[in-house]
């Protein structure tokens, strides 16, 4: 049976097939909707774990204890996961374990543009690429077998364009592996420098075998064509190269680490001219050049963004593509929703002139004009040590005017350590959580802090206060955000607080709650003063009307939720209810 | 079913608009009646950042056999834009004479709320250089509905008068792509875009 199903679902599938116990991640775009998907099987005991470290690591305790367990992350998520996975390198596996790695070519949903094949390499464990979602299905499959059969975490290496691709994909049924049990074997697991000395020898032997096994993989395949060119590719590059050199003959790798040599000797002796199709940087290319094999490949095809079937073919077109004026077309970046919660308080920091170390999530949107109300955005909970750093290094009046800034979720995720640490190390902090009950910015995932688990069911609710006040933070005030003049005085209050403040802003996300009827602008009160324009809500622009000088506000009804943050601001009660809320 | 040589035309489809519109879901149901129709089919869309009212395209190839998820520039068949503006930023996907379905629709972003750049006017002229422009007002429409969210299928409807896809096979679509309880909504959204002549 076939089902149209996109690469995340299809990794989910091929996860159950194989009679995968455990999945964890935390959410990150494009890797989510693997363990959304996987939560459907009731076979897998999934969780949102708080972050990819702690995902890592308990599914490395699963396949201790003889399960089949996958893990899911984004690019940068394995950045954070980086410790236990090279350790898992080494300590190999009991039950199959997969490690998926969502790049993000292009960074549609990034911060960077990292090839997390060189992760595979690095911590000297097998690599998989797929091309499509079939193939995702399946090598999920192979990566479990590979993982067992070879003693080691195997790395599932998608990008966006599998993830968020959808095709035709075979289905087969799950078959349910006996989870093997905890067996006691230290030299393997307790990673100690005088059993890691024998085991770098074991990886290191193992590396061997997977080349070996490499070379009569079925899905490291030549595909012969026209013998002039000779392309050599992976992942989605594949597809894109076979409706560029639709003629070409193709060697197509899918176990990318480690590379089939004799393969491609044989491919290589056999085409005039090879071209290495790959996204991201030069690794096959690097690794056949090492070879002695002269290839074609970044010194035309660029490293940097995502590659398309027209990147590639520009690539070698000797006459150069009219590129489109589209200097007149406005850019549409993404906004804070109409109605997000976040909007006041980064209102008021732009009024404040507040310096704000920043982090990830869709409140990184507040860094966006008009709101303007965000100084750094490093990485997962880079806001609250950032901010402490910049006191330590410029003392305690910077404190004054700083704060820093970060969501509910990326709090639960690595903000908590740096609390602490501010704490301990005596540092004059504000920290605020925007807290809207939800992982907003991948699709509204539970939280410790919603006390829902990932199939929906009842958890423990961790709350973000008495975390603060578990930390040894003496300031912690919850706030509604959406009341501008208590987000004002809480904020006042806190930059005059002498050592670390936490500020709790509290109200769900625009996309969680029923909309409220909209507001109006009445046109006989409004002078146009634009002091509405200040929140930067999508639903409020300017227009000229009839008998009127200078351009009025107006609400746009289809996009207006009713929060009433504009209406705080109004001078002259000119921003009206189209209708009474219901009670 | 479509005949054998029809299925070798490959046809290239973008769906584009402001995230939050149901962009996703009009190429989900296109993917589906394509695949139900027994084509091969693929369909490429991006998530997380692009959805928060930032501008959005999703790529739906069918024929009798897809490589690329991507659509290459200037080879596309059929565009269908939720927004003018977006319509005209995704003009470069076209081939020579396509067919684009426009919602007669203007959402400003931002840079226009703040009074930085302004909207372009005469976006229809523009657009017809690109091709044969089938403007629509399918929000007027999704208001007599009774529901502002079924817009996306309503051109969807439209969009079928062009594709050789069974009108059977775009209903099973629909009924596996939408909740149960709005079925009823969605099909008579898509029988009325069907009447558009755009």
């Amino acid at each position: 049976m076939k089902s149209l199903l996109s690469g995340n679902e299809a990794v989910a599938r091929g996860a159950w097939e194989a009679g995968c116990k455990v999945a964890t991640a935390y959410p990150g775009t494009p890797s989510t909707e693997i363990i959304e998907n996987i939560t459907k099987y009731q076979e897998i005991n999934a969780e949102w774990s708080i972050n990819e470290k702690v995902a890592l690591e308990v599914a490395a305790g699963a396949s201790f204890a003889g399960a089949r367990a996958l893990v899911a992350m984004k690019h940068v998520g394995l950045n954070v996961a980086a410790d236990p996975f090279f350790t898992m390198g080494y300590s190999g596996v009991s039950g199959g374990l997969v490690v998926v790695s969502a790049d993000d070519p292009g960074m549609w949903s990034s911060q960077n543009e990292q090839d997390n094949r060189h992760y595979g390499r690095h911590a000297k464990v097998p690599i998989l690429e797929p091309s499509d979602s079939d193939e995702a299905r399946i090598f999920t499959k192979l990566g479990f077998e590979i993982s067992e059969r070879f003693d080691t975490p195997v790395l599932l290496r998608l990008t966006t364009r599998i993830c968020h691709s959808a095709c035709l994909v075979e289905l087969e049924e799950r078959k349910e592996i006996e989870v093997k049990g905890y067996l006691k074997d230290i030299k393997k697991r307790l990673v100690l420098p005088a059993h890691a000395r024998a085991l770098h020898l074991v990886v290191e032997e193992r590396l061997k075998k997977l080349a070996a096994h490499s070379e009569i993989f079925p899905y490291n395949r030549i595909e012969w064509g026209k013998m002039t060119i000779g392309i050599i590719t992976s992942g989605v590059a594949y597809q894109y190269a076979k409706e560029v050199f639709p003629d070409a003959s193709f060697l197509k790798l899918s176990l990318t680490h480690p590379i089939p040599r004799k393969m491609i000797e044989k491919f290589a002796h056999k085409v005039k001219k090879i071209i290495v199709v790959e996204e991201g940087d030069p690794i096959l290319e690097t690794e056949i050049k090492a070879m002695g094999i002269r290839v074609t490949g970044k010194d035309k095809i660029p490293i940097c963004g995502e590659l398309t079937p027209e990147v590639i073919r520009n690539s070698f077109s000797k006459k150069r593509q009219t590129v489109m004026k589209k200097a007149e077309i406005p850019a549409r970046p993404p906004v804070l929703c109409p109605g997000c919660p976040h909007r006041g308080v980064f209102y008021i920091f732009n009024k404040l002139k507040i310096v704000a170390s920043g982090d990830i999530g869709c409140y990184t949107l507040g860094a966006l004009p008009p709101l303007s109300a965000m100084d750094t955005c490093v990485c997962m909970g880079a806001s609250v040590t950032n901010a402490q750093g910049m006191e330590k290094a410029l003392g305690k009046d910077f404190s004054r005017k700083s704060v820093a800034v970060l969501g509910d979720s990326t709090f639960f995720h690595s903000g908590i350590t740096g609390l602490v640490n501010a704490v301990y190390n005596k540092g004059y902090l504000n920290l605020v959580i925007l807290d809207n009950f939800t992982t907003a910015m991948t699709g509204h995932q539970p939280h410790p802090g919603t006390g829902r688990l990932a199939r929906g069911e009842q958890g423990k609710r961790v709350a973000p206060e008495d975390i603060a006040r578990g930390c040894g933070v003496e300031m912690v005030k919850v706030i509604n955000p959406n009341d501008l003049r208590a987000t004002e005085a809480a904020l006042r209050e806190a930059l005059d607080y002498d050592g670390v403040s936490v500020l709790i802003f509290r109200r769900p996300c625009a996309l969680l709650v029923k909309p409220r009827p909209p507001y109006r602008i009445d046109a006989e009160q409004c002078n146009g003063c634009r002091l509405c324009l200040r929140v930067g809500c999508p639903a409020i622009s300017l227009t000229f009307s009839e008998g009127r000088d200078k351009p009025l506000a107006v609400v746009d009804e289809s996009l207006c939720v009713g929060c009433g943050l504009c209406v705080q601001l109004c001078q002259r009660n000119a921003i009206v209810l189209t209708k009474e809320p219901d009670a | 079913m479509p005949k054998h040589d029809k299925k070798i035309k490959m046809t290239n489809t973008v769906i584009c608009g402001v995230g939050g519109q149901g962009i996703i879901l009009a190429s989900d149901v296109l993917c589906h009646a394509a695949f139900l129709s027994k084509y091969d089919v693929k369909k490429s869309e991006v998530h997380g950042m692009a959805q928060r009212g930032g501008s959005v395209i999703t790529h739906v190839r069918f024929g009798k056999e897809v490589h690329s998820p991507l659509i290459e520039k200037g080879t596309c068949d059929y565009m269908v834009a939720f927004e003018k503006l977006e319509a005209l930023r995704y003009t470069d996907y076209l081939k020579k004479n396509a067919d684009i379905i426009v919602d007669d629709r203007e959402i400003a972003p931002m840079s226009v709320l703040v009074g930085e750049t302004k909207y372009p006017v005469g976006i229809e002229k523009k657009l017809q250089k690109f091709g044969k422009v089938h403007s629509t007002d399918a929000t007027k429409v999704a208001v007599e509905l009774g529901n502002l969210r079924v817009v996306n299928i309503i051109l969807l409807g439209l969009l079928s008068n062009f594709l050789d896809l069974d009108e059977k096979c775009w209903q099973d679509a629909i009924k596996q792509n939408v909740k149960e309880r709005f079925v009823e909504l969605n099909i008579n959204a898509f029988n009325r875009g069907r009447e558009l002549s755009g």
